[in-house]
């Protein structure tokens, strides 16, 4: 990484907390296009190598008594499945591999981020901006299509006085738009926090006195980022499920 | 990638905080609002989901749920051959039960069948051995009888012959049959 | 001179905002603590409501991360 050679010459406290995100290509140094390959797209293919080797090879023997990575394999499966029809019904399963995509490809983004030198692709609000509008296209589409102008329902809460209803109406449509934002952002800031943070912490390990103290705040952050990705893949997918709910069933 | 005024501006910057920002890399100091990279990421991204799609809906999920389904399919089996299992066992049980029941009957017959044999061969030879005592004694008592009679008819002759010498021994002169009544009404009485 | 100013601005404007994230961990752990509550009461409700737990956690958490965000971007791209 770059901040090695910065830091040597500096000197001293030299914090890069976010150098650790910045998109390269693979090979020279030339602009970014479009269609350049880069870091972004070797760690996209790792994650895909991921998928096919978690949930294609570790099945392929398809055996009854199943081995470890078959069980790993069954219990993702078997867990966004029953997420999906908890949520959304059993007319929600029609989306259970759109959803599964989601949540195989965040989780793993966000585990095999966390290795060290990785790339974090899910911490950047492209990735994750194009996800969440994804989602929130579709919901919206999805909705209109099944239920008509009855979707716009959603916003209008019968139960509520009628004099409240256009205020709450308002508030309904606002926070109906925030949704991707949100949604997108909670999982980009929540990955980039937490990668921030170790790095600010591996700056100080630079000061031999706080050194030791540094490593075990490494270490413990390091531990709740295991967690934190593994929640805001769930999190991310059950906000899915709960949207397409609301587009399968707009009436509250 | 950067350009020459997002340079400066992160040069002074790393002036004025000694936070270096790397301004050859990141344009505006956060590569997350890099928007010249923006194309790139989306491009890979929806690569990336299509593919991870493709995999998923082709390959993995079918063939998870046909694995689920096989292992639920076995189980559900298993669960009926063990109770197909257990309902032959009981069966079973029953038979070795009614079969001991038997047994333990036809045992029971036989012994009852034995016994009464044997009772029936014990009254036969007990009868006939009665009958060989009745008819023993009564051959007994036949002789002892004749002997008896015997013993008599010696009796009354010897009395009668003694008689007889008497009366001639004393004078007189007794005819035989006087005698003879005499003697047997004496011997009788 | 004047960027000095602006990015004294910047940087002090960032550590204010980092304020709100003491309020969405006073939201996280008031959803967390109030969902450990209902549960000691009624256990077996507990298992049912932990998808509610991690979307209210997630909500709360959400505003934390935008002012957190707002101070990165105070620092990095003012």
């Amino acid at each position: 990484m770059a901040t090695e050679a910065h830091g040597a010459e500096e000197g001293g406290l030299v914090f890069h907390p976010m150098d650790q995100f910045i998109v390269k290509p693979l090979f020279g140094d030339g602009p970014v296009a479009w269609y350049t390959p880069t870091n972004v797209t070797l760690w996209m293919a790792i994650t895909i190598l991921a998928v096919i080797a978690l949930l294609v090879l570790s099945t392929s023997r398809r055996s009854i008594v199943p081995s470890r990575g078959q069980s790993v394999a069954e219990l993702a499966y078997g867990f966004i499945y029953k997420m999906v029809e908890d949520v959304t019904g059993k007319e929600g399963l029609k989306y259970f591999p759109y959803i599964m995509t989601l949540f195989m490809f965040i989780v793993l983004a966000n585990f095999l981020g966390l290795l060290p030198m990785a790339f974090t692709t899910t911490s950047h609000i492209a990735v994750t901006a194009l996800l969440a509008m994804a989602v929130f296209l579709t919901v919206t589409i999805l909705g209109f299509v099944k239920n008509g102008a009855s979707f716009l329902g959603l916003f209008w809460v019968s139960s509520a006085p009628l004099a409240l209803r256009p205020v709450l109406a308002v508030i309904e449509i606002i926070s109906y738009f925030v949704r991707p934002v949100s949604h997108s952002i909670r999982l980009a800031g929540n990955m980039m926090a937490g990668h921030a943070v170790i790095k600010v912490f591996a700056a100080f390990a630079a000061i031999a006195a706080i050194s030791p103290l540094s490593v075990v705040a490494i270490t413990a952050m390091y531990g709740l980022e295991v967690l934190v990705a593994f929640i805001q893949a769930y999190v991310f997918t059950i906000l899915t499920c709960v949207y397409l709910k609301d587009a399968l069933h707009p009436h509250h | 990638m950067a350009t020459e005024t997002h340079a400066t501006n992160g040069e002074g910057l790393a002036d004025a905080t000694g936070v270096a920002s790397h301004s050859a890399d990141a344009a505006p100091g956060m590569p997350q609002l890099d928007f010249g990279t923006f194309p790139n990421q989306v491009f890979w991204l929806v690569v990336t989901l299509v593919v991870i799609y493709l995999i998923l809906s082709r390959v993995a999920l079918p063939r998870i749920s046909a694995i689920l389904a096989e292992r639920a399919g076995t189980i559900t089996n298993d669960i009926a051959a063990a109770e197909d299992l257990k309902a032959k066992a009981l069966e079973a049980e029953e038979a070795y039960n009614k079969a001991l029941a038997d047994a333990r009957s036809e045992a029971q017959r036989i012994v009852a069948a034995a016994k009464a044999d044997i009772q029936s061969d014990l009254d036969v030879a007990i009868e006939k051995a009665d009958a060989e005592i009745a008819a023993k004694s009564a051959e007994s008592e036949k002789a002892i009888a004749e002997i008896r009679a015997g013993a008599l008819e010696a009796i009354e002759e010897v009395a009668k012959e003694t008689a007889a010498e008497l009366v001639t021994a004393m004078g007189g002169n007794a005819d035989a049959a006087t005698i003879d009544g005499a003697v047997s009404a004496r011997v009788k009485g | 001179m004047e960027g000095d100013i602006v990015q004294m601005g910047a940087f002090i404007g960032a550590g204010l905002a980092s304020i709100g994230m003491g309020g969405a961990a006073v939201g996280v752990g008031n959803v967390a603590g109030n969902y450990l509550a209902g549960a000691l009461r009624n256990p077996s409700a507990a298992a049912s409501q932990t998808a509610t737990l991690f979307i209210g956690i997630a909500f709360a958490e959400a505003l934390g991360i935008f002012s957190f965000l707002v101070a990165l971007l105070l620092m990095f791209a003012v």
